[in-house]
C-alpha cells in the first residue's frame, strides 16, 4: 500500500488557542466587573455602554461564544485532523472560519454596550450579525465534512461524530431562533410572539447549552482524555449509547425553562420527563470519561492536564445532576428566577467548559511549540486557585438562591408576607456577592497565571510549523454492508448518512415540540381586552429591551400564593401575543415587573430611574440618567408599526398614520402628571431656563426617552384586572 | 411569515395520536440502538478505540 505524505495544519490551531486565551480573559473580566456591581450598583454611573443591562449580555456571549467558541474550533482543528489522517481540506476555508468569527465577536463586543439586541438570551445579536454566525458556521462545517470526506481512516471515531452532531444541530437551532424581521440595519423583531417565542428561545437556550457548550467538549473529551491517559476510552460501546441517547433526548428538554409559566402543560411535563431522562446518558458520559484515568490515577496527582480534565469531568457531573434535579416542578418553583440557577451554569461554565479548555491548552501548546511547559508548578497553581474559586463562587451562589427564595414565599400567620419589600430579601445575600465576587476573582487570577505561563512557554518553543504524517489512502469499500460488519460500524464509515440520522434524531424533538405550540391557535386561548402598545409604548418596549432591563427582572407571575401576593394576578398566555419578542426573562435580581403598570405615580418612575436608591433605599439597581436626558427617536415608530403588522399585531391603518401624533399627546399626559411633583418642576423649569438664556437646545420632557418607558411600564399587565372580568362575569350573571 | 403557514394548519387533526407516535419512537429508537451497540464486534470496538493513540 502506498503511503502518502501530508501535513497537519497547525497554525489555525495556534491562533485559535490565542484567541481563546484572550478573549477567556475578557469575558471574565466583564463578568468580574457585572459581579462588583451588585456590590456597587452605580460603579459605572452614567455610563450607558457600561451599564449591567447592557453588559450581562456581553459578559455572556463573550464566555459562551468568544471563548469557548474559539476553544471549541481549537480543540476540533487539532483532533479533527489527527483522527482522520488527513489536513483540513481548504485553508482557506479554515482561516475564513478563524477570522469571520474574530469579527463576529468584535461586532459583538460594539453593538451590544450601544444597545443593539434582540433581548433573547444567547442570541442577542442583531439580524446582520446572525447572517454573518450562519456563514461562518456554515463554513466550519462544510470544512469539517469535507475534510471527512478525504479521510484516510475509514472509521469515524467517536468523537467526530460529536462535532458532526454539534454543526448540524447549531446550524438548526441557530437559524430558527433567530428568525426576524427587521425594521432597520440593527433592529428586529422577532416572527415569534409571546408563548411561542419562549418557547422557540428556550428550545433554543437549552440546546445552546447542549450542542455548544457540551456536545462539542464531549467530542473533545473523548479524544483528549485518552490522550493525556494514554490509554484508550472506558468502553466505546458506551460511548456509542452516549452519543445517540444523548442528542436524542436533549432536543425535547428546553421547555423545562418555562416551568410554571403561561406555557400550556403539556409542554412543560414533556420538558420534564425528557430532562430526568437526561441522566443516564450524561452520567454514563462522566463515568466514561473519568473511568478512562483507570489504572492512570497515579498520572492525576502530577500531571496538571488531568487535574484539570478530572476537575472538569467532575463538573459536568454535577451540572447534569443537577439539570433534572432542577426541571423538578417542585424544585423549579423555588430554584428559578434566583441566583441557583447562577451557580449551576457556572458550575458549568468554570469548571467543565473553563477546566478542560485550560487542561486542553496545557496539553497542546507544548507540544505544538515543540517544548516543555514553562512551569508546572504555576500551572498547579492555576489549577488549585481556579478549583478554590469556582467552590468559592457556587457555593454562595447556592446559599444566596435558596435564602432568597423561600424568603420571598415566607408569609405571616395573618397571611401577609414576611418579606413583603423586595429589597430585604435582596440585602441579605449580598454577604453572598461578596464571596461570589472573591471566587471569580480567584478564577480570573489563575487565567492570568496561565497567561503568563503559556507566554513564556511559547517565547521558549520554536515556531509551530505544519506536523508532517503519513498514511495509506483510504481503498474504496463497497458502499454496502461488508460480510460480517456490523450496522454502526457501516454507519460509521458513511459520514453523510451517519450526519442525515443524527439529524433526525435531533429533529423529531423540535418537531414534536414546536410545531403543535406555533400551529395549533387553541393552545393560546385569546383574551378580547388584550390591545397591542401605543406606538409610545411600542417605543418603551424598546428601551426596555435595549438597556437589557430583562436581565434582571421577569415579567412572569407563576400562579403562587406568594407570587400573586407579591405582584399580583398571575400571568396569562394571552397577556403575551403582541410581544415580540417576549420578555419574561429567567432571572429576578430586581421584582417582577408584570403588573407594575399603575402601581407607582409616573414622578416615582421618574426619579427612580434618575437614582434609584432615592425611591428605593438600598436598592441594587442602577441609575438610568441619560435616559431622563435624551431624546426619543421617534423616526422609525412608523416603520416599527408596519413591521408588527406583517408580523400579525392589528395595528390599524389610521393608528399608524397618526403615530406621531398619539406619541405627541400621550408624552404631553405623562408630562402633565410629572408636574405633581414640586422638585421636578424646580429642576425641570431650571434646566428649561437655562437652555433659554444660553440659547441651548431644549427638548421637552414629552418628547425625551423616559416618557417612552414610563408609558410602557404603566401599561403593563394592565390589560387584564381581576376586578374587570369579576365584575363582566357579574353582569352577565344578571 | 409564520401567519401564513398557521392559517392554513391551525388544528392538527388527530392531535391525541402524538404521545402514541412519540413513545414508539422514542422505544424503537433504543431497541436499535441497544441491538447495534451489542452486536458490535469486540476487534473492531478496540480498533477503533485506538484511533486517538495511534497519530
Amino acid at each position: 500500500m502506498e503511503m502518502q505524505q501530508f501535513y497537519y495544519d497547525n497554525k489555525i490551531v495556534k491562533k485559535f488557542i490565542y484567541a481563546t486565551l484572550l478573549w477567556g480573559i475578557v469575558g471574565f473580566s466583564v463578568g468580574l466587573l457585572l459581579a462588583f456591581m451588585f456590590l456597587f450598583p452605580n460603579l459605572t454611573d452614567d455610563i450607558s455602554w457600561l451599564s449591567f443591562g447592557r453588559l450581562r449580555p456581553l459578559h455572556t456571549n463573550a464566555v459562551i461564544f468568544a471563548f469557548v467558541g474559539n476553544a471549541i474550533y481549537a480543540g476540533i482543528y487539532y483532533s479533527l485532523q489527527r483522527l482522520l489522517k488527513a489536513r483540513m481540506a481548504s485553508d482557506l476555508l479554515s482561516n475564513f472560519n478563524f477570522w469571520g468569527w474574530q469579527l463576529i465577536i468584535v461586532a459583538a463586543a460594539i453593538t451590544l454596550p450601544l444597545g443593539y439586541t434582540t433581548s433573547k438570551e444567547y442570541a442577542e445579536l442583531e439580524w446582520p450579525i446572525d447572517i454573518a454566525i450562519a456563514l461562518v458556521w456554515v463554513a466550519f462545517g462544510v470544512n469539517m465534512i469535507w475534510t471527512i470526506l478525504k479521510r484516510r481512516q475509514r472509521h469515524l471515531y467517536v468523537a467526530v461524530w460529536f462535532y458532526l452532531g454539534t454543526f448540524v444541530t447549531v446550524a438548526v437551532l441557530h437559524i430558527f431562533n433567530s428568525l426576524a424581521l427587521p425594521v432597520g440595519a440593527l433592529k428586529s423583531y422577532s416572527v415569534y410572539a409571546g408563548v411561542q417565542d419562549a418557547l422557540v428561545q428556550w428550545w433554543y437556550g437549552h440546546n445552546a447549552v447542549a450542542f455548544f457548550l457540551t456536545t462539542p467538549f464531549l467530542g473533545l473529551m473523548y479524544y483528549f482524555v485518552p490522550k493525556a491517559a494514554n490509554r484508550p476510552v472506558y468502553s466505546y460501546r458506551l460511548s456509542i449509547v452516549h452519543f445517540w441517547s444523548l442528542i436524542f433526548i436533549y432536543i425535547w428538554a428546553g421547555p423545562h425553562h418555562l416551568l410554571y409559566t403561561s406555557l400550556p402543560d403539556w409542554a412543560q411535563n414533556l420538558g420534564v420527563a425528557f430532562s430526568v431522562m437526561l441522566l443516564a446518558p450524561s452520567w454514563g458520559g462522566m463515568i466514561n470519561g473519568l473511568l478512562t484515568l483507570r489504572g492512570a490515577w497515579d498520572k492525576v496527582r502530577t500531571d496538571p492536564v488531568l487535574k484539570f480534565f478530572v476537575v472538569a469531568i467532575t463538573g459536568y457531573g454535577m451540572a447534569t445532576f443537577e439539570g433534572p434535579l432542577l426541571s423538578l416542578k417542585n424544585v423549579n418553583a423555588i430554584a428559578h428566577f434566583s441566583d441557583w440557577i447562577i451557580a449551576h451554569v457556572h458550575v458549568g461554565a468554570l469548571a467543565w467548559n473553563g477546566f478542560f479548555t485550560f487542561g486542553m491548552i496545557y496539553w497542546m501548546v507544548p507540544r505544538m511549540f515543540k517544548t516543555k511547559l514553562y512551569s508546572k508548578a504555576l500551572a498547579n497553581a492555576h489549577f488549585w486557585i481556579g478549583t478554590l474559586g469556582i467552590i468559592l463562587y457556587a457555593l454562595p451562589m447556592y446559599v444566596a438562591g435558596f435564602v432568597q427564595a423561600s424568603m420571598w414565599k415566607q408569609f405571616n400567620p395573618d397571611g401577609t408576607l414576611t418579606y413583603g419589600n423586595f429589597l430585604e430579601t435582596v440585602n441579605e445575600i449580598v454577604p453572598m456577592y461578596w464571596m461570589r465576587a472573591i471566587g471569580g476573582s480567584m478564577f480570573i487570577i489563575g487565567a492570568f497565571i496561565m497567561l503568563y505561563n503559556m507566554v513564556r512557554t511559547v517565547k521558549s518553543g520554536s515556531n509551530v510549523t505544519d506536523d508532517l504524517a503519513e498514511a495509506p489512502a483510504l481503498e474504496r469499500v463497497s458502499k454496502y454492508r461488508t460480510k460480517g460488519e456490523g450496522w454502526h460500524t457501516w454507519l460509521e464509515r458513511k459520514p453523510i448518512k451517519l450526519t442525515i440520522y443524527a439529524t433526525i434524531a435531533i429533529l423529531i424533538g423540535g418537531i414534536v415540540q414546536i410545531v403543535p405550540t406555533i400551529l395549533v391557535k387553541s393552545n393560546i386561548p385569546t383574551i378580547s381586552s388584550v390591545k397591542p402598545y401605543s406606538p409610545l409604548e411600542l417605543e418603551g418596549r424598546d428601551i426596555y429591551i435595549r438597556e437589557g432591563c430583562v436581565g434582571c427582572h421577569s415579567q412572569m407571575i407563576r400562579p403562587f400564593r406568594s407570587e400573586v401576593e407579591r405582584y399580583g394576578e398571575y400571568s396569562k398566555a394571552g397577556e403575551f401575543v403582541y410581544d415580540h419578542p417576549f420578555l419574561w426573562g429567567s432571572k429576578r435580581t430586581g421584582p417582577d415587573l408584570h403588573r407594575i403598570g399603575a402601581k407607582y405615580s409616573d414622578s416615582w418612575h421618574l426619579n427612580h430611574m434618575y437614582d434609584p436608591q432615592s425611591t428605593s433605599p438600598g436598592s441594587i439597581m442602577p441609575g438610568y440618567k441619560w435616559l431622563i436626558r435624551s431624546e426619543l427617536d421617534k423616526s422609525s415608530t412608523v416603520s416599527k408599526m408596519q413591521t408588527m403588522v406583517a408580523l400579525g399585531v392589528p395595528y390599524t391603518e389610521d393608528e399608524i398614520a397618526n403615530a406621531q401624533q398619539h406619541m405627541l399627546e400621550q408624552g404631553a399626559l405623562i408630562e402633565k402628571n410629572l408636574y405633581a411633583d414640586p422638585d421636578f418642576v424646580k429642576n425641570y423649569e431650571a434646566d428649561k431656563k437655562h437652555a433659554q438664556d444660553n440659547g441651548l437646545p431644549f427638548v421637552e420632557m414629552k418628547n425625551r426617552e423616559i416618557v417612552a418607558l414610563i408609558a410602557y411600564l404603566q401599561r403593563l399587565g394592565t390589560d387584564i384586572k381581576v376586578k374587570d372580568v369579576q365584575a363582566a362575569l357579574l353582569t352577565t350573571k344578571k | 411569515m409564520l401567519k401564513f403557514v398557521k392559517n392554513h394548519m391551525e388544528s392538527i387533526a388527530g392531535i391525541e395520536i402524538y404521545p402514541l407516535i412519540s413513545l414508539l419512537i422514542f422505544f424503537s429508537f433504543f431497541v436499535v440502538l441497544f441491538w447495534w451497540v451489542f452486536t458490535s464486534k469486540k476487534e473492531y470496538i478496540n480498533k477503533v478505540s485506538q484511533i486517538p493513540l495511534d497519530n
